[in-house]
């Protein structure tokens, strides 16, 4: 379901900042895919309400994610602009958009129904038996489960840069904008309406990365490819 | 297997140069960090790391100034490491744009270090960096101070435990090879990487691409480092990735 968005708004974006470590590379990818857009990595949750679009990044443990999120108010600033805005969610900012993470054995924000998986140690091996190793550090094939305007320009099975070792298992396959094998398929991205977020980093992610960056920037909030295409059934 | 084996050139940066030695010594200049770093991003790096080998502490803010340069134009992973000593180096380096930060001395004296730094901004940008040098045959021990001072710690047991600390990667550089030109200590490198779970870089010794092979193929690399055969313009970092991958090695092209 689409929705309308302000034009006032179309100039800023809000990176969220809880304090858990480096914002700046994100805030400057976005810079750079748009210069004249003004970026603003923000702990207020005002800002955050204000902002045309959210980005909702994440490091380390999240645990400590929920915690620093909370310590800070931006709870509900988050849920909002989860349900009124254009919302990137990067990394753990796209597993604490789930119900629980086995991470800490802790609750994410349950916009999305599922859970939060640590890669299991038995299965971590390749087809010809090597050791895979945790965390999954690299450049890994993103294969696009759907068509979303985020994709746009972005070959299918475009590398991008990953590092974690838990990773997003959504209760329902509708929300999966794509997957990755480690060896197993597991999800790399998710969308829903006006929410997409992404177990890689995009701001690490040289040209594809950039590409996604831009084409957030540009997003409307609407899951449709086309203009002319307004429903859901055109996917 | 989908997941790339990692390219990673390495800039020694001092005074805001980079530099390169052979063994730590005879250093020979090799240009602006800046430019280098942007060469190298487009000929396809996976990532880049820096490390400040300044001497002196009062010069260690520059590196700080060029990865605040780099960060802005280079949009790749970024690894700096040298002379961390405690938790809000790590922090300073974070801010002004490295994704990941190694520490090597600091971690031996002080392993709590690692713990700390892992626990705040998690294990994913945490490198340990270990610099070892073979005693005897399939033994190899741990130095400090750039090679200089052996701390009689065996390399694969001190790997394993910053791994449990908290470290997200290791590098692993032979002392023996570094500068040398003769390929990687490939059964330091296999016997450490098949011994951890996280991710190991290869390096030191790099003089051809078929040691590149090697360092994964034979070492078990999940990524392989490299200075002088990139900043001398041997090789291109494009070249290197193209012979790997003709070399039935997973690469990002």
């Amino acid at each position: 379901m689409p929705r309308p968005y302000q034009f006032i708004y179309m100039t800023d974006i809000a990176v969220i900042d809880y304090g858990m470590g480096n914002l700046r590379s994100v805030s400057k990818a976005l810079e750079h895919v748009a210069p004249a857009v003004r970026v603003v990595v923000t702990s207020d949750p005002h800002e955050v309400i204000k902002a045309g679009r959210v980005v909702f990044p994440g490091q380390g443990a999240m645990p400590d994610c929920m915690r620093e999120m909370d310590a800070r108010g931006l709870r509900q600033a988050v849920l909002e602009a989860a349900q009124t805005k254009p919302f990137l969610g990067i990394c753990i900012g796209m597993q604490m958009l789930f119900e629980h993470s086995e991470e800490g054995d802790v609750a994410g924000l349950g916009l999305f129904p599922g859970r939060v998986l640590r890669f299991p140690h038995a299965a971590m091996v390749d087809d010809k038996g090597n050791k895979l190793k945790v965390p999954h550090m690299g450049w890994n094939e993103v294969h696009q489960a759907m068509a979303h305007p985020l994709w746009a320009g972005i070959g299918d099975g475009a590398r991008f840069y990953f590092v974690h070792s838990y990773y997003c298992e959504p209760a329902t396959p509708d929300l999966v904008a794509a997957f990755t094998h480690y060896p197993f398929p597991f999800t790399s991205a998710v969308a829903r309406d006006n929410i997409f977020a992404v177990q890689f980093h995009p701001e690490k992610s040289a040209a594809a990365g950039l590409a996604l960056l831009g084409n957030f920037v540009l997003w409307d909030g609407s899951v449709s490819t086309t203009e002319s295409c307004a429903s859901s059934s055109c996917m | 297997m989908p997941l790339a084996k990692r390219i990673i050139p390495c800039l020694d940066v001092t005074a805001g140069r980079v530099v390169k030695g052979t063994n730590f010594v005879d250093l020979r200049d090799a240009g602006d960090p800046i430019e280098i770093a942007r060469r190298y991003d487009e000929q396809g790096a996976d990532e880049l790391t820096f490390l400040d080998i300044t001497a002196s502490s009062d010069a260690r803010d520059i590196i700080l100034h060029v990865i605040e340069a780099v960060a802005a134009q280079v949009f790749i992973p970024l690894t700096v490491g040298g002379g961390v000593r405690q938790v809000d180096d790590v922090r300073r380096l974070l801010n002004a744009g490295a994704d990941k930060v190694s520490m090597n001395t600091a971690a031996v004296q002080n392993p709590q270090l690692v713990a700390d730094a892992s626990a705040r901004y998690g294990n994913q940008c945490i490198v340990v960096a270990i610099d070892a040098k073979q005693t005897s045959p399939g033994k190899w021990e741990v130095f400090t101070h750039g090679g200089r001072k052996n701390t009689g710690l065996d390399a694969i047991e001190w790997a394993k435990k910053v791994e449990s600390l908290g470290a997200g990667e290791i590098l692993l550089t032979s002392m023996d090879r570094d500068g040398t030109k003769s390929g990687f200590d490939l059964l330091l490198t296999r016997a450490v990487s098949d011994a951890v779970d996280v991710p190991v870089i290869a390096s030191g010794g790099v003089g051809n691409l078929d040691h590149l092979v090697a360092g994964v193929k034979e070492g078990h690399a999940d990524a392989v480092l490299a200075a002088s055969i990139f900043h001398f313009g041997e090789y291109t970092v494009r070249q290197a990735k193209e012979y790997m991958a003709k070399h039935a090695i997973e690469m990002r092209l």
